[in-house]
C-alpha cells in the first residue's frame, strides 16, 4: 500500500462498500468485491454495461474518495498513440536542431540523444498516469474504449500487463507504483480477449427497485418519500417492458430532477408523458407508451406500491 | 470475516478445488486458462474466504470476462460449490476424463450445463426430429426443430472456393477511417517522420512526409435464412461465410430461421466441414418455417448495437418468403436498414427467369435496401461471387425490381 496516499485503500470488501457509499455511491455486494480485489491486487477493472448505469461514475468516486487525481482518457475512433500515449514537441525540437547547428554541433548522435529527451517529451494520459504523483498512484479512467478500434487496444496491453510504456526514441517508463485503472464499456463491439484477460470484469447491470430507491433518495435528496417511489416503481417498470433502449439509473436520476423541478407531487398519466423524453431516448419507444398504455402501467404500479404498503 | 491468511492445509484443498472448478469451467466452454486459476487462487487470497456471496464474486471476477459467461459460471458454481460429498460426483459428471464413470464425448461437460440451462429443446427434438416435410419452395410457420447434415468438402472443392474468392468483391471493399498512415502523396505533413528524416542530414534540409487517411474493409454482418424453402443454399453459403471469415476480419454471420442464432464463433473454425459442423450444433432451427420479422427484430434488439458499429454493411440473405407479413417486418427491415452502412439482399429465388417481386414480403423489404443482388443458378461459391461482380449501376438497384411489380 502505498503510504504517501493521502488515504490509505480499504481493507476489506465492506470498506470498500462503505467508502463508496461516503461519496453517495450505492454499489452491491459483486462490485464491491470486483473493486476491492482490483484496489488489493493492483489489477484494472474493466466495467461493462448499458449506458447510464453509472460505469464512468465509480473511476470518479474513487478519486474523490481515495484523494487521488483523475486522468481520464475519452477513447474515439482513430485515437492514436500521439493522443494517448505521448508527442514529441516537435517546435521545439526544430529550433533546437537550428541552435545546434548555429554552435557548429555536428555529431549526429549526440544531436539525436539531445533532441529525444524528456525536455520534448509532452505527456498524454496513459504516460501522465505512469508518473509520480505527490496525491498517490492517480486512478486512470480509459473511458468507452469500444469506441477506438482494435489496433488501439493492443497499446493498452503494455500499459496495462506491466503499466509501463516503451517509447522507441527514449526507453522503457515504468510506474513505480501502478494506478487504479478503470475502463468502460458500453459493448458496441466485442473487445479483444487479450485485453480482457489482464483485467478483472464486472458486469453493472441495472440495479434492484430497492437499490435504486437508495440511489434516488441519496442523490435527489429534495423529492418527496412518496414521489420517489413511484418514480423508481414506474422505472423498474419500463424495464421490463419490450424497449429498445431501457432507462438506466442516470435517466431515473435525471427524471426525479426534473420533476421535482416541476414541484409535482405525484405521477399522473399526463406528467409521465409529457417528461417521457426524461426517460426514453428513441421515437420508437415513446410511441409505443402514448395514450393509455402510460396510464396502464402507472395504475400497474400504483396497486403495487399500495399493496407493499 | 476470516483474514487473507489460510491454514496451509486448507489452502492446499482449496487450491485444488479451485483448479478443478476451473477445469469444470473450461469443460463447460468457459475459456479458462492456467493463468486464470492462478490469478482465482490470488483474488481468493486477497479477499480472505468470507461469506459465499463474496466467494462467488471473488471467483467471478476472475473467471467470466464475458457477459454471456455469466449464467453457465453462475450454475457451474452452484453444482461444484453445493456441498463437498457432491465434489467428486461432479468431477464424474464435467470431466471427460475423471475414474468412476462411463466414457463420454469431450463436449460432456457443455451438454450438461446447456441441458441444465435450456431442458425442454432437446425432448422437442426428439419428438419434431421425424418429422420431415419437403419444405422447398413452400411457405411454412412451423417450428421444426432439426440437425442438418452436410456433406464433407471435397478438396478440389476447397481449392475451387479458394479461388473463387480471391475474385470477390465485395461492394464497399475499402472505407476510409479515421487513422491516418504513411502516405506519399498525402494530406497531412507528417512531422514526426519529417523530423527523422531530417536529423538524418543534420538538420540542413528539411524533406516533408506525409500522412493521409487509412482505409480498411469494413465489417461484414450476414444474416443467412436456414429455412425450408432455403435449404438447398444452406451449404453454399455457408461455405461463403466461413470462407468470408477466414479471409477478413470483423465478419459477424447470424441464423434465423424461427430464431436467431449467432454463430461467428463457430464459422472461425479453419477446417470448413469442422465450422460447419459446429454451426450445425448451435442451431436447432434447420429447415423449419421462417419469421423473418421475429429474427430481425431479435437482432435489432439484441446484437444490432453490438455488431454494427463503424459502419459495417449487411448482407441479408433470404428469400423473403414470409407469410405473415405485416407492418412489423416493413418496421424492422427499416430499422436495419437505418443503423448499418449499407443492406445488401441476396436472394437466391431470383434464378427463375420470371420471378417478379409479388410475394408480400418481398414488396414489404424491397423499399428499404439499398441493394439486391440476383443469383442466378446457385450451384457454387463461384456463382455467389460473380453476383457481386454484377457490378454496380442497374443490375443491384431495388427500384427496378419495384417498377416491375408496378
Amino acid at each position: 500500500m502505498n503510504k504517501a496516499s493521502p488515504r490509505a485503500l480499504p481493507d476489506s470488501i465492506e470498506a470498500t462498500v462503505a467508502l463508496l457509499a461516503e461519496a453517495d455511491y450505492l454499489a452491491d455486494r459483486s462490485l464491491g468485491t470486483v473493486l476491492y480485489l482490483a484496489l488489493k491486487m493492483g489489477r484494472p477493472i474493466f466495467l461493462e454495461g448499458e449506458a447510464g448505469v453509472g460505469k464512468t461514475e465509480i473511476a470518479k468516486v474513487l478519486s474523490a474518495t481515495l484523494g487521488r487525481h483523475l486522468i481520464r482518457l475519452q477513447c474515439y475512433e482513430g485515437l492514436d498513440v500521439s493522443a494517448a500515449v505521448y508527442e514529441w514537441n516537435y517546435a521545439a525540437q526544430m529550433i533546437a536542431i537550428r541552435v545546434a547547428e548555429a554552435e557548429g554541433e555536428h555529431n549526429r548522435a549526440r544531436l539525436e540523444r539531445d533532441v529525444f529527451s524528456e525536455r520534448f517529451l509532452i505527456r498524454r494520459p496513459l504516460l501522465q498516469a505512469l508518473t509520480p504523483d505527490t496525491a498517490g498512484p492517480p486512478v486512470l479512467l480509459i473511458d468507452e474504449i469500444d469506441r477506438t478500434d482494435e489496433a488501439f487496444e493492443a497499446f493498452l496491453l503494455e500499459v496495462l500487463g506491466d503499466f509501463q510504456i516503451t517509447i522507441p526514441e527514449m526507453g522503457t517508463v515504468k510506474a513505480a507504483h501502478p494506478p487504479v485503472v478503470v475502463i468502460t464499456s458500453n459493448r458496441t463491439r466485442e473487445v479483444h480477449d487479450a485485453l480482457k484477460r489482464r483485467c478483472l470484469y464486472h458486469w453493472v447491470g441495472y440495479p434492484s427497485a430497492e437499490r435504486e430507491l437508495a440511489i434516488v433518495r441519496a442523490k435527489v435528496p429534495d423529492v418527496s418519500k412518496k414521489l420517489s417511489e413511484q418514480v423508481v416503481a414506474f422505472v423498474q417498470a419500463l424495464r421490463k417492458q419490450d424497449l429498445f433502449k431501457s432507462p438506466g439509473v442516470a435517466e431515473t436520476l435525471d427524471w426525479a430532477g426534473a420533476l421535482s423541478e416541476l414541484d409535482v407531487v405525484a405521477l399522473d398519466p399526463a406528467t409521465v408523458s409529457d417528461t417521457l423524453g426524461v426517460l426514453l431516448k428513441y421515437q420508437d419507444d415513446i410511441a409505443k407508451l402514448e395514450g393509455r398504455k402510460v396510464k396502464e402501467l402507472l395504475d400497474e404500479v400504483k396497486s403495487e406500491l399500495r399493496a407493499a404498503e | 470475516m476470516t483474514s487473507g491468511e489460510l491454514q496451509p492445509k486448507a489452502a492446499g484443498r482449496l487450491a485444488e478445488n479451485i483448479l478443478y472448478f476451473g477445469r469444470g469451467l473450461r469443460a463447460a466452454g468457459i475459456p479458462v486458462g492456467p493463468g486464470a486459476v492462478l490469478d482465482a487462487l490470488e483474488a481468493v487470497r486477497a479477499a480472505g474466504v468470507g461469506t459465499r456471496e463474496d466467494f462467488y464474486w471473488t471467483l467471478h471476477a476472475v473467471f467470466v470476462k464475458r457477459h454471456e459467461h455469466s449464467i453457465l459460471f453462475d450454475q457451474a458454481f452452484r453444482i461444484f460449490f453445493r456441498r463437498r460429498g457432491y465434489i467428486d460426483q461432479l468431477m464424474a459428471m464435467m470431466l471427460p476424463a475423471a475414474p468412476a464413470s462411463a466414457p463420454r464425448p469431450p463436449e460432456a461437460g457443455a451438454t450438461r450445463i446447456q441441458e441444465a440451462l435450456f431442458s425442454g429443446i432437446e425432448d422437442k427434438l426428439k419428438q419434431e426430429r421425424e418429422i420431415e416435410l419437403d419444405t422447398r419452395m413452400t411457405v411454412s410457420d412451423r417450428e421444426v426443430l432439426q440437425r442438418k447434415d452436410f456433406a464433407q468438402m471435397t478438396n478440389a472443392e476447397i481449392a475451387a472456393a479458394k479461388e473463387a474468392m480471391k475474385r470477390l468483391v465485395l461492394p464497399l471493399a475499402e472505407v476510409r477511417t479515421r487513422r491516418l498512415a504513411p502516405h506519399p502523396r498525402g494530406h497531412l505533413i507528417d512531422i514526426r517522420r519529417t523530423l527523422r528524416a531530417s536529423l538524418k542530414g543534420g538538420g540542413d534540409f528539411i524533406d516533408l512526409r506525409f500522412v493521409g487517411p487509412k482505409t480498411k474493409p469494413p465489417p461484414v454482418v450476414a444474416l443467412l435464412d436456414i429455412s425450408g424453402s432455403m435449404s438447398q443454399y444452406s451449404r453454399v453459403f455457408l461455405h461463403f461465410l466461413h470462407a468470408l471469415t477466414d479471409t477478413r476480419k470483423r465478419v459477424s454471420t447470424f441464423l434465423f430461421g424461427t430464431r436467431l442464432t449467432n454463430v461467428t464463433r463457430a464459422l472461425r473454425e479453419r477446417d470448413p466441414d469442422d465450422a460447419l459442423a459446429a454451426c450445425s450444433a448451435s442451431v436447432p432451427d434447420w429447415s423449419g418455417g421462417t419469421r423473418i420479422a421475429s429474427s430481425l427484430h431479435a437482432f435489432n434488439k439484441q446484437w444490432a448495437r453490438r455488431v454494427l458499429t463503424q459502419g459495417a454493411i449487411v448482407l441479408l440473405i433470404t428469400d423473403g418468403l414470409e407469410r405473415d407479413a405485416d407492418d412489423t417486418l416493413a418496421f424492422e427491415i427499416d430499422r436495419l436498414h437505418r443503423s448499418c452502412r449499407r443492406l445488401i439482399w441476396l436472394n437466391p429465388l431470383l434464378r427463375f427467369e420470371g420471378f417478379e417481386a409479388r410475394a408480400r414480403g418481398i414488396k414489404a423489404m424491397l423499399p428499404h435496401v439499398d441493394e439486391f443482388r440476383a443469383i442466378h443458378n446457385l450451384e457454387s461459391l463461384s456463382a455467389l461471387v460473380a453476383a457481386f461482380q454484377g457490378g454496380g449501376g442497374r443490375a443491384g438497384d431495388p427500384k427496378a425490381w419495384m417498377q416491375k411489380v408496378a
